[in-house]
């Protein structure tokens, strides 16, 4: 799988979980904004990050 | 809880498909998203963060050209990705903004599809800064009427019931009153009818559709529609010469996050001066 397109900077700056809004970690590698506090990874499409619940993966209990 | 007024996974389809065919239905977008960014001429702030709620391709262009630096979100990733400013997809009853994002955010055409609007204006002025202006072009009561009438009473005369086609618009008041309750200083609310004429009404539904404006309401009948119904209700619309003229009523909403040096109104009662004596005569006690 080829790396996924690389996030704009300036957005990582002011993006929040849309559920909790709590902060988002950037998983490069993945291509994914993850959310601890709503225990979702956001998906990064072409760049997009696209900050919808129902297309987020629901992160495994740990 | 929120009434569910509009299926928000029927409009993100609908704007998913319309992403291919914004071309056609540019200049209508373009017309109203100039008529709303006049109003950045009537203030003497500069802005440099801005977000564009739904611009469809017409408004970061716009105010790329301004010198200002454009984060686009729409619900459907295909058309945030046509939208010209930095993409993403989001929801507008649940934005994904830090607190004082933006010092400007746009909102053309585009909060017409939220059941939760008061909620959604109230997360749009948390994402501005104080002293950050809110712009919205926002379809009121009026818009499609004719379109509206006609399909209802073709409808009735044919299946004898009605399901709604077009979706419920707010009128004037409810906005100014939706800018107050949302917290915004200095409201503003006023109207821009924009009235426009189709050659054939089949374009004018076809144009909604390319907009991404075909009907999201939860309550539309999911049904095919009695096949005589749109000739039926298209021919109602028609002129002696076969065009159809349709109006855009749009309430054009101004509002500012409240910042410090806004103008703030006095308290009631402390007047120095008597109105009586400011109109230049006693006041006849009613």
């Amino acid at each position: 799988m080829a790396d996924p397109a690389p996030i704009d900077p300036r957005l990582l700056e002011i993006l929040v979980c849309p559920v909790t809004r709590g902060p988002l970690e950037y998983d490069r590698a993945a291509g994914e904004l993850i959310s601890r506090t709503a225990g979702l990874a956001y998906p990064i499409r072409d760049g997009i990050p696209i900050m919808l619940a129902e297309e987020a993966r629901v992160l495994a209990e740990t | 809880m929120t009434p569910i007024i509009f299926d928000r996974f029927a409009l993100r389809r609908h704007r998913d498909r319309a992403a291919a065919h914004l071309d056609e239905v540019k200049p209508v977008l373009l017309d109203v998203a100039l008529r709303l960014l006049d109003r950045l001429d009537d203030t003497t702030r500069s802005f440099s963060r801005a977000l564009d709620v739904g611009g469809r391709g017409v408004v970061a262009p716009l105010l790329q050209a301004r010198g200002i630096a454009t984060v686009s979100t729409d619900l459907s990733p295909a058309m945030a990705a046509c939208a010209g400013g930095v993409a993403i997809a989001a929801d507008e009853e649940r934005l994904p903004f830090a607190p004082a994002s933006f010092d400007l955010i746009i909102a053309n055409l585009s909060l017409h599809g939220v059941n939760d609007l008061p909620g959604a204006m109230i997360q749009l002025r948390q994402a501005l800064m104080p002293d950050g202006l809110f712009l919205a072009a926002l379809p009121a009561l009026g818009t499609l009427a004719e379109l509206r009438n006609a399909l209802t009473e073709a409808e009735s005369e044919l299946v004898s019931g009605a399901s709604p086609r077009v979706a419920p618009f707010p009128d004037l008041h409810d906005a100014a009153a939706l800018l107050q309750r949302a917290g915004f200083a200095l409201p503003v609310v006023d109207l821009e009818n924009i009235s426009l004429l189709y050659s054939t009404p089949f374009a004018l539904l076809r144009d909604l559709r390319h907009a991404g404006e075909a009907n999201a309401t939860q309550l539309r009948s999911r049904r095919t529609p009695h096949r005589a119904l749109f000739p039926a209700a298209l021919a109602r619309m028609r002129g002696a010469d076969g065009s159809m003229r349709v109006t855009l009523r749009l309430a054009m909403l101004t509002g500012w996050a409240p910042g410090p040096g806004q103008p703030q109104p006095l308290r009631p009662g402390s007047a120095q001066t008597s109105l009586a004596e400011a109109l230049g005569g006693p006041l006849s006690p009613q």
